[in-house]
């Protein structure tokens, strides 16, 4: 086990996938000499060379495209798009040509695609640098959605996700980037948890507190916060989005009665709506309040000098938590 | 403008192009010809089952059966092909049964064949998106060190699109075995090729710095010699080539449009006098190769197939209910297998429809 950032962690596992199956090819803008603008792949064309670590035209819908006639040809390619915001070219080659393929060809042409995506807000950046589309791709039948929220689970996750014959797209927490934690680098992908399983982060008895991504870390200090004032908190993190993890949901709500879900992309139509839905009729007798969502608004991603009040903090959580357990909130008094 | 067979079916001599034909006897002169003949039958006989309410739609392609017989016969089994809706002649010509060519215009599937078995991908509807599958593709072929090469169909509307540009600079960057074959057949539904483009197609290929012929697609001569040039120069690491073959489509784009609604008939009569099948016919007559044997044969194959089609079109089976959930995912899903599951119950609700006609029978 070692120390290392969320960065360096997937450079690991990146690099591990490269070694061990030569199929694997990743491609993307400014991956090569330049290790990407966050240095997630850092090195990685140095030790395995221009065919294996391209560096691509500056053209979205062309880098997952070109991934798709390779996919054909049998190799794995794993793909970087340099920002969210920047996604959008290649959303038809995503969700019309990645997501489609192997049902439109009766299963004989796979896709074992990987679309890497930093996402998320808080750095500070200008516009289009801070989105959270991952609902879009969610609502795509044949993707394979997927947020690590620890360096263990980033190390793991993208070999995962780059064994999986069906397409993924995998979503990287940008503000987590630099975040350090404990890795074991030897640990075998096959025998670490699935990344379609959810993951209980904190044991908690009074309210579910679901997150994914770069929220479970402002999620697990809410719990923490929550501890000092005597409200038991379990925190799940997600993992998937793609299919949802509903089982450790449902068990988990089926224990404290209470579920908040947070996220930072806008909350209309958003994951929050679906993990509610979806739970309420799993579990509603189990419910003793109505499931509350904490999430971006639905608005653009904001410039940086308001983006804090956009993004889902420790005390709007707190105040969502004060929500579903029935006690004096910002929204007390109001009806509907 | 490449050309070898006049109209008028007189054999023009280009010592440029010729010496990439001068292989071709008057066998396979009369075998390509029965070629656009069956599938000119083929595109008849679809529109007439679409017409009779057997196809939901059929994209014909009429007009332009030298185009994709010439350069599809100038390929390798291994050379693979990325096609658009219409190259249903190259999907014959490759050895698609043609009952799975109707497949997908039936309904009864996305993709009717195996890929892998042809070497020839899936009919693609997003128009000039397969420009950039076959890109990475012919990268694939790169990378494996194979001199194998990759050949893309689309029309003159896809040259408007960003993926073909895009498909452009990939191919031209990388240098990678492509063949961009672009049938300039002069209609993108109702909008004619004016309003995709102020210069000629083959100057798009020309400005990414890819080398670019033009030529008489109707002239299944031209198109297999110039298909075997950027075949040739793909296989030597010569990078991609860009071809536009001048054609026409004589029918609708699908059997949903009328184009007598934005087309004028004298185009089409202009057109008719520059048939593909017609100047082979009066080659082979000018070699006195078209004799009454020949004749009888080609309809005789043409009948055949014809057949095969219609029979294969009507006693193809329905897809069963829960295929509508198959091959999603190559691996568990479970939001899929739950409602895969809750409407299986759904359908058991009803109980066994044999069970109960046989109940009601005995009655």
């Amino acid at each position: 086990m070692m120390q290392m950032t969320f960065a360096r962690a997937l450079n690991s596992g990146l690099r591990r996938s490269l070694d061990n199956d030569p199929k694997v090819i990743l491609m993307g803008e400014d991956i090569g000499t330049l290790g990407g603008v966050f240095r997630v792949t850092d090195g990685l064309q140095k030790d395995f060379g221009k065919h294996r670590v391209v560096d691509t035209p500056l053209a979205e819908s062309g880098i997952v495209g070109t991934a798709v006639g390779l996919a054909y040809r049998g190799y794995r390619p794993v793909v970087e798009i340099q920002f969210d915001g920047f996604v959008y070219p290649a959303f038809d080659q995503i969700v019309s040509q990645v997501a489609k393929m192997h049902y439109r060809s009766r299963g004989t042409v796979k896709m074992p695609i990987t679309i890497r995506i930093p996402f998320g807000g808080g750095i500070g950046s200008p516009e289009h640098h801070s989105e959270s589309p991952e609902a879009y791709f969610a609502h795509t039948a044949g993707l394979r959605v997927v947020t690590p929220a620890s360096p263990q689970d980033a190390h793991t996750m993208i070999q995962q996700a780059i064994a999986c014959d069906d397409p993924v797209v995998f979503f990287e927490p940008k503000r987590r980037y630099h975040d350090k934690g404990e890795v074991d680098e030897t640990l075998d992908p096959n025998s670490a948890p699935p990344m379609g399983q959810a993951r209980v982060v904190t044991d908690g008895s009074d309210v579910t507190l679901v997150a994914y991504g770069p929220l479970v870390k402002t999620a697990r200090d809410a719990a923490t916060a929550a501890a000092d004032e005597g409200v038991s908190v379990e925190v799940i993190d997600l993992r998937s989005l793609a299919p949802v993890d509903f089982a450790t949901v449902e068990a988990s709500v089926r224990k404290t009665g209470r579920l908040v879900v947070t996220h930072e992309a806008g909350q209309s139509g958003g994951l929050g709506a679906e993990v509610a839905a979806s739970i309420t009729e799993r579990c509603f007798y189990h419910l003793e309040a109505a499931p509350v969502r904490i999430t971006g608004f639905d608005v653009p991603y904001p410039y940086s000098k308001v983006e804090m009040h956009h993004l889902p903090n420790l005390d709007r959580i707190l105040d969502g938590v004060d929500r579903a357990l029935g006690r004096p909130n910002s929204l007390s008094g109001l009806e509907g | 403008m490449v050309q070898l067979i006049t109209p008028a079916g007189e054999r023009v001599s280009h010592p440029e192009y010729d010496p990439w034909v001068k292989d071709v006897s008057d066998e396979q002169l009369c075998s390509l010809y029965e070629d656009l003949v069956v599938i000119r039958r083929i595109d008849k006989e679809a529109t007439a089952l679409q017409r009779q309410g057997e196809l939901g739609l059929w994209p014909p392609l009429l007009g332009q059966e030298a185009s994709q017989v010439g350069s599809v016969r100038a390929l390798r089994d291994d050379d693979f092909i990325f096609p658009s809706y219409r190259e249903n002649g190259v999907a014959y010509c490759r050895g698609v049964d043609v009952k799975d060519i109707l497949r997908v215009w039936r309904g009864a599937a996305s993709g009717g064949w195996d890929p892998y078995k042809f070497n020839l991908a899936i009919p693609q509807i997003v128009i000039g998106a397969q420009t950039l599958h076959a890109t990475g593709y012919a990268m694939g072929i790169q990378n494996d060190g194979a001199d194998s090469a990759a050949i893309v169909y689309f029309g003159d509307g896809a040259t408007s699109e960003g993926d073909v540009s895009e498909a452009m600079v990939f191919a031209a960057s990388y240098q990678v075995p492509l063949v961009f074959f672009c049938q300039n057949n002069h209609w993108a539904i109702s909008e004619p090729v004016r309003v995709q483009s102020h210069t000629q197609l083959v100057e798009r290929g020309t400005g990414f710095g890819i080398p670019s012929m033009r030529i008489d697609g109707n002239d299944v001569l031209a198109v297999m010699a110039a298909t075997r040039v950027a075949l040739d120069r793909a296989r030597r690491g010569g990078g991609p080539t860009f071809i536009e073959a001048v054609t026409y489509r004589m029918g609708p784009h699908t059997t949903a449009d009328d184009p007598t609604r934005y087309r004028d008939p004298n185009e089409l009569e202009d057109w008719a006098a520059k048939d593909p099948i017609g100047r082979v016919h009066a080659l082979l007559d000018r070699k006195g190769l078209f004799t009454e044997e020949f004749e009888t044969s080609v309809r005789t194959k043409a009948d055949a197939v014809a057949r095969d089609l219609r029979a294969g079109c009507v006693g193809m089976p329905d897809p069963e209910p829960l295929d509508v959930f198959k091959h999603v995912y190559s691996t568990p899903n479970s939001w899929l297998d739950r409602q895969q599951d809750h409407y299986s119950r759904y359908l058991a609700s009803f109980g066994d429809p044999e069970a109960a006609e046989q109940e009601e029978g005995a009655r």
